[in-house]
């Protein structure tokens, strides 16, 4: 292999380049360049083999998931007759076998999605050492980070459409029910709010990505959060309010547990799901045994329900950009060389 | 001369108390190479990516076609090719698509890319491996496509990393000329950074001599020689032995040392600078049958060996 032609093709540049040289763009458009980031990192993403790894995990768990729950739906099938937004009932409920409704296991899997296609955004760039060369073309530095985010969420947003329209054709084709408008708005909801609960993941992977300088490293710091938080996240809450509450007061302390429990998504996103996938659902917050008795049965609208849980969501899409913004200010601000 | 094209003024970067490039003032035209020679460690990377705005100096001032890196970013970035240290590329595409990607983020058309890609990869000697997957390249190839990329946005300014390193030898040469050819003929200023003077001197125009931070010596190669002053090496082949060399040359005030070199029949003779041809007529006088006379050390050579060993040089 040689360099050949040196000097015959520099000449032909040479006339190449009188005729284009004009032509470069003097502005360079704003708004290019995080797409060209999020164009390649989304196509990355497809040909990835952690992309297949989670198609694979996922279509297991759904398929178990939506059987158990469309055979336990026909075991009853008789009394469920005038059950509000049955089909719903595919997603958050389960039968034997197996231990959770396919709500559960999302919320449960979600972090893991954001934290795979989180972790390595800026640290597998310096480990590969493409940083310089990326940062030395024409586009802005938060692009880069942007465009892997946006790239990020579009694969997750896209395997999530994917589980949710596969799960309703086994439902559909099992019972024979077939969602109203008002179930799919409810579904299509609910798929928004998880997308903005796997944002929040991605977005705490992306600074454990910027601030740590080894990808392993960084994917185990988002784990380990996220471990926290599902396996102790009950306990340190209960803990915190115990500390708080007044001793004899029990439902001043389960309150100020409910309080406290909102900071962590976790939290925030199964109250969002309950609230969203079942219209008889009417609060997230504690209620008295009176207060059940003397309610009046009807159901939530959707518009009713996203009304319960709007602070939920905002919470989720605040928190998620909290981290976005400290991850994208220490990005600006790092050294190119590590 | 023409407008410079690379201005850097009283350039200074600190790292807490540490100052890695020290009050830096370079000036480079269209069509110059201009060589960044200096040892690890000297501030040459640093001096580079401020260049690029991508490093903010201390104190100092840069222009790079007239715009400051550090206002206009992209329109900077749009115009100067950069080659990194170390470049790497996304393993899992290959050489093409990498280079497709700088084009993307350059803003050329689809069909300008695809054509000024394949023209690249010819140049550099990658066509064969351009559709697998950079992965799989060797340091060298790597290196190789790096170039490509750089100049993929066919760029006014060409910045070079330590663009020689992990190449074979021919790989060089043809890189080097690659270089000229691009300075000459196309009028693109280069700059290049390398701590391997041989290399490097061949193909530029002129060189700092760059060591702990500072410019300890600026300007043609030839001039960098020419200001040194210490004695000359002067390698001296002949059958005749050490002792009639050493009659021959009894009482020449030029001759500072002569010894025995490993090499059979080959004498090292120590004389002032600039005496060379004087010594060869004592030795032709003496009526010694020479068959060779060379200098051994290149005088730039001996300029970059002391300064590099930081040590005493006379440079005016």
């Amino acid at each position: 292999m040689r360099f050949t032609g040196v000097t015959s093709t520099g000449r032909r540049w040479l006339l190449v380049d009188a005729a284009t040289l004009e032509t470069r763009p003097d502005r360079y458009r704003l708004g290019h360049g995080w797409k060209v980031v999020a164009r390649k990192e989304f196509a990355d993403h497809l040909l990835s083999a952690r992309f297949y790894v989670l198609i694979l995990i996922l279509g297991v768990a759904a398929a178990g998931a939506v059987f158990a729950a469309s055979g336990g739906i026909r075991a009853v099938a008789p009394s469920a007759v005038g059950v509000p937004a049955l089909f719903l009932k595919l997603f958050t409920v389960t039968a034997e076998p197996v231990p959770f409704p396919l709500v559960v296991f999302i919320g449960f899997l979600a972090p893991l999605l954001g934290i795979m296609f989180g972790f390595d955004a800026i640290s597998g760039e310096r480990s590969q050492g493409t940083l310089p060369r990326l940062l030395a073309q024409p586009i802005h530095r938060d692009e880069v980070i942007l465009g892997k985010f946006v790239a990020g969420l579009a694969v997750v947003g896209l395997m999530l459409v994917a589980l949710t329209v596969f799960v309703s054709g086994i439902g559909i084709f099992r019972l024979g029910l077939i969602p109203t408008p008002a179930e799919i708005g409810r579904l299509v909801v609910w798929l928004i709010v998880a997308v903005i609960y796997v944002g929040f993941w991605q977005a705490l992977a992306t600074l454990a990505s910027v601030t740590v300088p080894r990808a392993a490293t960084s994917a185990l710091i988002a784990i380990g959060i996220w471990l926290v938080l599902s396996l102790f996240g009950g306990f340190i809450f209960q803990a915190a309010a115990n500390l708080l509450a007044p001793a004899d007061d029990q439902t001043a302390a389960l309150r100020t547990e409910m309080v406290l429990s909102r900071i962590s998504p976790l939290t925030l996103f199964s109250e969002s799901s309950t609230l969203l996938l079942d219209p008889t659902e009417r609060t997230v917050d504690l209620v008295t045994f009176d207060q059940i008795n003397r309610a009046i049965v009807s159901d939530l609208t959707l518009w009713q329900s996203l009304l319960v849980v709007w602070p939920q969501i905002v919470g989720m899409v605040a928190l998620t950009a909290v981290l976005f913004a400290v991850a994208y200010v220490l990005f600006m601000r790092q050294e190119i060389r590590a | 001369m023409a407008n410079p094209t690379v201005v850097a003024s009283r350039l200074t970067k600190q790292y807490g108390e540490a100052t890695v490039v020290n009050a830096l003032d370079l000036r480079l035209h269209a069509g110059e190479v201009f060589g960044l020679l200096g040892p690890n460690g000297a501030g040459k990377t640093t001096t580079i990516l401020m260049l690029l705005g991508l490093v903010e100096p201390t104190s100092g001032t840069v222009e790079v076609l007239g715009l400051d890196p550090a206002r206009n970013p992209l329109e900077v970035k749009g115009r100067v090719g950069y080659l990194p240290d170390a470049v790497g590329f996304y393993d899992s595409l290959t050489g093409r698509e990498n280079l497709r990607f700088t084009a993307r983020l350059n803003q050329l058309s689809r069909d300008e890319a695809e054509e000024r890609i394949a023209e690249l990869l010819e140049e550099v000697g990658l066509p064969e491996a351009a559709d697998r997957p950079t992965g799989t390249y060797s340091r060298g190839m790597l290196q190789r496509l790096g170039i490509a990329d750089a100049l993929v946005k066919r760029p006014r300014v060409l910045i070079l990393d330590e663009p020689t390193t992990s190449i074979d030898p021919e790989g060089v040469a043809e890189m080097l000329a690659l270089i000229r050819s691009l300075a000459e003929d196309r009028g693109v200023t280069v700059l290049l950074s390398s701590h391997l003077l041989h290399q490097v001197q061949a193909v530029c125009d002129r060189v700092a001599i760059f060591v702990e931070g500072t410019v300890v010596a600026q300007g043609a190669p030839h001039e960098l020689a020419s200001k040194n002053r210490g004695p000359e090496q002067v390698e001296v082949q002949t059958k005749a032995d050490q002792e009639r060399l050493r009659a021959a040359l009894a009482g020449k005030p030029f001759v500072e040392a002569i010894q025995a070199s490993r090499v059979p029949n080959v004498y090292l003779v120590r004389v002032t600078r600039g005496s060379t041809n004087q010594l060869i007529s004592a030795l032709v006088q003496a009526g010694l049958e020479l068959s060779g006379v060379r200098r051994s050390s290149d005088d730039l050579d001996e300029v970059y060996r002391r300064y590099f060993h930081r040590e005493e040089v006379a440079v005016g």
